[in-house]
Parts: structure tokens; C-alpha cells; sequence
């Protein structure tokens, strides 16, 4: 307690004195937040561990296609959402073309996320909410979407159709 | 630059009073015999801001419903970076606040600092000390495992007990007749919506009156100049929050905090234990018996706050130095005595979990989905000491190969082959042939099979008793009738969920004697020895749902 009592007697050992002390508060403070603030946003931004690898799906048997005539199937995928695994139902737009490729479709338009349907008469599929249109392919022809119809990877087991991942950008990665 | 500061200074002080208020707070007149006895008010007022950031943090990732909320703290233990040190430092955060606010008021006790005019101050801070206790009893549910719930059974219990008021606050308390998502809810919503505003409250009262009143001068301070809180009372309050905040961190970095299994209200073999803190009530509990069991459960803790409320207007004398305060001392040193041998006595008859194994399923538990004919093969890889020369994704000795690397290539024919005689499938090799029967190789080989770089952990995380009771399900041939895991026969029920509806001596009985517990069943007795039935219920109830 004694050199406490001797800040006050002596000013220039004081003015000194003074300043380590005012230097340790800001410096201890300032250890204590990173110590405890590093963590936290460590917490709330790093994306959780992946718990499992992606499966595949059964959505259907692609023998009964005809070729450019685009099928909407629907199947079950487990989804992992946050400490949850949620079973939900998603479908796909299934199409076989000419040379008897399958490809799978996101079921939502790039431009906003509306449902798109194929409509039949144009040989088109149609966003009903800005009229983005798309090509068999998936290929934009016209409309506000930014880019071609997302896609599935997929996997043939002889007829069945597996459906994994889905990609954005519209390149198919096989 | 400077200027400009200045300027945007006076501005909002012009509009604030900002510059009054900092000084006002940093240059408060101390008495000159303050110093490091004082610290320790600051040090709870920082703690309990660090539970409020991290109760906040936790919340983020947290359901507060029974079984998601047990989830979701498992979620935040073994998924999210970080997750384990937040939660481990709510947790110890917790203790370490008793142990500050119980030191704040011995300090403020043996100086006899509650005396005229500071008695609002100290009941104030009585009321403080009791919501401390109430955030450690309302939190310990939350977790919502095996620990939480029969702690939490036997709290409400003990409220139920106290005279004429019992009923309703067991009411209260969601806890009338038993323990479910009633009391969950009114926990979880006293913990985190009612004590925190309540804890802010009581804190701005007990500052508001440490202020109005001054902090207490010890006699002789009347004669000496007074001084200012800062910077030197304010670096010394620092380095104590700052060595309290060491001490938490390296708790929560290093001491892992365990979760047990999910809540089992089935469970009659749990024996609940309270956090230790609250271990010298318990103990003052088992002192009395029958009709006087409410004298230890209600009566005596409630006289005791009663007592502590009193002090300042039972100890009325003029303020001494601290020194010559002898029967405040002696108090404190009875006090400390008395709680010492209660929590020791508590602890000392803690059975040691005889045979019960806990899992801690906060950490990794990759083993908890390999089949049990895997698991058994995890048992003969440690048994033949297939580590002292096989490498296991970079880790062991490279004599042999990696096997995360060769048991994508074979098959288990082969690799059976292979372990009874190896250079014939290997030319060359040196390893020496494995002397197991088939079904054991079959178990080793179908491991290995499974084995890849990703779940190479569960060789290290699978506990000894798990693998052992594995061994033993093997050896009986039980998948012959039952599934685990989904692997096995449906002729007898499948018995993953097994700990949901059964209790462990149910089970423990039942492979003794199946016919007596479930009349028809088919399965034969199995006369094991005591340390094999233990592992393999142990195992049993381990299972993933």
C-alpha cells in the first residue's frame, strides 16, 4: 500500500507511475476482449462440422422418358439443418435428350426461386412469375434469369435415376 | 485531427454530460485504506457479464424444449468451432461467480462494512448472493441429460417440502408430480428472461448505494487525505478481473465439461449428485431423518438467509480494524469449517458409478454407428496390437501399410486369407499370422473393411467398455436374433432406444432369467459373468436411438 500512498508525493516518479497504470487497465482490457470476443465470432461465423456425406436419392425410372419431354419427379431427400435431419420432399425436372442423356433439373427458376413448369405446346419451360423462359436444355431464351436452369448430379443404376447434389450455375458435373 | 476530436467531443458532451459522467465515475473518492481487499465486487460485476455473453451466445444455437435442447448443446459441443470453449466457459463461469460473490461478502463481512449507514447495501447484496444460487439451479437443468433431470427431480422435491408454501411453489415450479417440458419451460424462462433483469436491478441498487454511501473506511482513514478510484483502485480492480478471467479460461479450455446421456426419467439406477456448491445442503439433507427432514431441507438454509440478512442489525458496535474483529473471524472460520466437512462428507460418499459407465457424448462418438461385429473387430485390432506396425491415416508405426489406404482395394476373403497366413497372400511380408478363430477374423476383417481415413477416429474414441460389450455380443451370437445399428436379425426386437425403455437392472435380470420379466419371450438365459453384463448393457444403452 505503500507505493500507492507514494503516487501522491512524488510528481515526476508519479506522472510515470501513473501512466503504467492507465497502460496495464487499457492493455488487460484489451486481452480479455480478443480473448473472449476471437472465440465467440469463431462461434457464430465458422459453418458447422458436415456430419455426412451427401447420399444419393432414388427419384424414378428413366426408361418410360421420351426423349425431350421433360418429367417432373418427386422423391424424398434428408436434409441436415443445424442439430435437425429433416426428411423433405423435393422433386426434379427430368429430361432425356436425342442421345439418350438424363439430365436433372432444380425445380426453381435462377431468376427468384418461383417454380417453373414445362410447358408442353412451346417446348419451353416457363417461370410464371417474370416469364423467364428456358430451353430444353435449360438454357435461358429469355426473360430476367441470370443464368440456365441449376442442376442435379445423378447417377444411373441401369433404369433407376439417383439424384445427389444440387449445382448452381447450370454446368453439369458428371 | 486533434481539433476535430476535440470538437466531436464537446458536442456530445454538450448534448450528454458524458465527460461529467466518466469523471464522476472514474474519480470517485476512495477511502485512503482502499486496495486489493476490495476488488473482488468488480470481479462478480465482470463475471456475470461474461455469462450474460455467453448465455447470449449459447442461445444462439440452443432449443429450449426437453430432447431438442439436449441436441442442440450436443450440437454446439461437437459441431461449431468453439462451441466447447463458450459452453465450458458458461459453465465455469457459473462456479466461479459463487466463489467471487461468496469472497466479495467475507471481505465484506470480516471488515464489518454492512454497518450503519450501509445496511440497505448489504441486504442487497444478500439478495444478489440468492439470485447467484438461483441461476445455478435453474441453468443446471438446461442440458436437459441424465444429470440435469434427477438433479432437477430432487430440487423440486425439496420445495414441495416447505411448510404451508410447498404445493404452490412446486406449482410453481412446474414440478408437481414430475419433472417435464412445464418445468423445462419455467426454468429455462427464469433463467434467461426473469434473473437477468432482476441480477440488473439489484446490481444498479447495491452500485447505487455503494456510491451514495462511499465506499467503507477503515478506522484511522478519518485523518488521512482521501483518493481517487483511478487509475490506482482501477488497476488493481483490473488485475483481479483479469487474473479471474485466466483461471476461467483455462477451466473452460482445459476441464471438460461432460454431457451425459439424454434425460431417462426411466433411469432408477441414475443417482443424481448437485452441483458442488450446493453439495454441503445436500449433506445437511441426510442429517435428518422422517418428519424432520424438512428442519435440513428448508428450515435450516432458510434461517441461515435469515441470519445473513440480520447481520447488520445484530452487529451494531462501532467499525475496528479488521484485525481486532475476533468473532467476526471466528464466524467466518466456523462457517468455513462447517462447509468444508459437509462437501467433503458429500463427496466422499459419492459411489465411484460401480460398473455404470458413463459416456461423455460431447466427445466425438463415431463408434456409436459401427455394427457391433465392427466394434468387436475394433477390440481384436487393439488386442493383436495392430498399431505397433500398421499406420492408421498418418498416425502409428510405417512398418506395415496404411490401412485406411489398402482396405479399399481388398476383399474380406482376402484379407481373411491374409491374416492366417500372411506372406502367402503377400510375398514378402513379415507380418506374423493373426491367432484368432473365423467368426474373430470375420469381425477384425469387416473393421477394417469399413476403415477409412474419415472414421479412423472411432479406433480412438470407442470407450473400453463399449468394445468390451461388443466382444461379448459377438461371442453370444445375440445378432443372430436381435438388430443393432441395422445390422442383424428381427427375430427378437431391435435394440437401439433399449435405454428409453428399460432400465439397466431390468435388463441386467433379464438375460439371467428372459422368461420371468417378459413372459413368451424365446430368447435363452445367459449366465455371463458380472464384469460381461455390465460392459454389454453398458454398450446396450449407449446406442444411438
Amino acid at each position: 500500500m505503500d507505493d500507492v500512498q507514494a503516487l501522491y508525493s512524488s510528481d515526476t516518479e508519479g506522472t510515470s507511475r501513473r501512466r503504467f497504470f492507465v497502460g496495464a487497465i487499457y492493455g488487460l482490457w484489451a486481452a480479455i476482449s480478443a480473448a473472449l470476443g476471437l472465440p465467440a465470432l469463431v462461434y457464430l461465423l465458422f459453418p458447422p462440422k458436415a456430419r455426412k456425406a451427401e447420399e444419393w436419392v432414388e427419384a424414378g425410372d428413366v426408361t418410360r422418358l421420351a426423349a425431350n419431354a421433360p418429367v417432373e419427379m418427386t422423391f424424398r431427400k434428408n436434409r441436415v439443418d443445424g442439430w435437425k435431419m429433416i426428411s423433405e420432399k423435393s422433386t426434379a425436372w427430368v429430361v432425356k435428350d436425342a442421345a439418350n442423356r438424363v439430365t436433372a433439373f432444380g425445380p426453381q427458376c435462377t431468376h427468384l426461386g418461383c417454380a417453373y413448369h414445362w410447358d408442353d405446346a412451346k417446348g419451353e419451360f416457363l417461370c410464371p412469375c417474370h416469364n423467364s423462359l428456358f430451353a430444353v436444355d435449360g438454357k435461358v431464351i429469355s426473360g430476367p434469369a441470370p443464368r440456365p436452369l441449376d442442376r442435379y448430379d445423378i447417377k444411373l443404376e441401369g433404369s433407376k435415376l439417383l439424384i445427389g447434389r444440387l449445382n448452381q450455375g447450370g454446368e453439369h458435373k458428371a | 485531427m486533434r481539433r476535430r476530436w476535440n470538437g466531436l467531443n464537446d458536442w456530445l458532451d454538450h448534448r450528454t454530460g458524458i465527460r461529467t459522467a466518466v469523471r464522476q465515475f472514474l474519480y470517485e473518492e476512495i477511502p485512503a485504506s482502499s486496495g486489493w481487499h476490495q476488488v473482488f465486487g468488480s470481479v462478480a460485476i465482470f463475471l456475470f457479464l461474461v455469462q450474460a455473453f455467453t448465455g447470449a451466445l449459447l442461445a444462439f444455437n440452443y432449443a429450449p424444449t426437453p430432447g431438442d435442447a439436449y441436441n442442440s448443446l450436443r450440437y454446439i459441443l461437437t459441431e461449431l468451432t468453439g462451441g466447447r470453449l463458450i459452453r465450458g466457459l458458461h459453465h465455469w463461469g457459473a462456479s466461479m461467480m459463487i466463489v467471487v460473490v461468496v469472497l466479495h461478502m467475507v471481505q465484506v463481512f470480516l471488515y464489518g462494512a454492512y454497518k450503519k449507514p450501509r445496511e440497505a447495501t448489504w441486504m442487497a447484496g444478500v439478495a444478489l448472493l440468492l439470485v447467484t444460487l438461483a441461476y445455478g439451479l435453474t441453468g443446471y437443468l438446461l442440458p436437459w441429460d441424465n444429470r440435469a433431470y434427477w438433479g432437477t427431480v430432487v430440487t423440486t422435491q425439496i420445495a414441495g417440502q416447505a411448510p404451508v408454501v410447498g404445493p404452490y411453489l412446486s406449482r410453481l415450479l412446474g414440478g408437481e408430480g414430475a419433472v417435464g417440458v412445464v418445468t423445462f419451460a419455467r426454468f429455462y424462462g427464469l433463467h434467461v428472461l426473469l434473473l437477468p433483469p432482476a441480477t440488473l436491478l439489484l446490481i444498479a441498487i447495491h452500485v447505487y448505494l455503494v456510491r451514495k454511501h462511499g465506499v467503507a473506511p477503515a478506522p484511522g482513514d478519518e485523518a488521512l487525505p482521501k483518493k481517487q478510484f483511478y487509475p490506482v483502485q482501477a488497476f488493481q480492480d483490473t488485475v483481479a478481473i483479469f487474473i479471474a478471467f485466466v483461471i476461467l479460461f483455462v477451466l473452460a479450455a482445459a476441464a471438460r465439461v461432460p454431457l451425459e446421456q439424454l434425460a431417462d426419467p426411466t433411469d432408477t439406477a441414475y443417482i443424481p449428485r448437485p452441483e458442488w456448491y450446493f453439495l454441503f445442503l445436500f449433506q445437511t439433507l441426510k442429517l435428518f431423518n422422517g418428519p424432520l427432514e424438512v428442519v435440513g431441507s428448508v428450515v435450516l438454509p432458510g434461517a441461515a438467509v435469515l441470519a445473513l440478512i440480520l447481520v447488520p442489525f445484530v452487529d451494531r458496535s462501532r467499525m475496528v480494524r479488521v484485525t481486532r474483529r475476533t468473532t467476526a473471524i471466528a464466524i467466518v472460520g466456523l462457517a468455513a469449517i462447517g462447509w468444508g466437512g459437509l462437501t467433503a462428507a458429500a463427496v466422499k460418499s459419492t459411489p465411484k458409478e460401480a460398473g455404470a459407465v458413463q459416456v461423455d457424448y460431447s466427445a466425438p462418438t463415431d463408434w456409436l454407428h459401427l455394427s457391433p461385429e465392427e466394434m468387436a473387430g475394433i477390440g481384436y485390432f487393439r488386442e493383436e496390437n495392430c498399431m505397433s506396425c500398421h499406420e492408421i491415416g498418418g498416425r502409428g508405426t510405417a512398418i506395415g501399410p496404411d490401412l485406411t489406404q489398402t482396405a479399399i482395394h481388398k476383399d474380406a476373403a482376402w484379407m481373411i486369407a491374409h491374416f492366417k497366413r500372411p506372406s502367402v497372400m503377400r510375398p514378402g511380408s513379415s507380418m506374423p499370422p493373426i491367432q484368432l478363430s473365423d467368426a474373430q477374423l470375420n469381425a477384425l476383417a469387416s473393421f477394417l473393411l469399413k476403415l477409412n481415413e474419415k472414421n479412423a477416429s472411432a479406433l480412438d474414441n470407442a470407450p473400453e467398455f463399449a468394445v468390451a460389450g461388443a466382444l461379448v455380443y459377438q461371442a453370444n451370437r445375440c445378432g443372430a436374433c436381435h438388430l443393432v445399428n441395422g445390422v442383424g436379425m428381427r427375430i427378437g426386437p431391435p435394440l437401439n432406444g433399449l435405454a428409453k425403455l428399460q432400465s439397466r437392472n431390468w435388463v441386467i435380470e433379464h438375460f439371467r432369467n428372459p422368461q420371468q420379466l417378459s413372459p413368451g419371450s424365446i430368447m435363452p438365459p445367459y449366465r455371463l459373468p458380472q464384469r460381461d453384463l455390465e460392459n454389454l448393457t453398458s454398450y446396450l444403452f449407449a446406442l444411438p436411438d
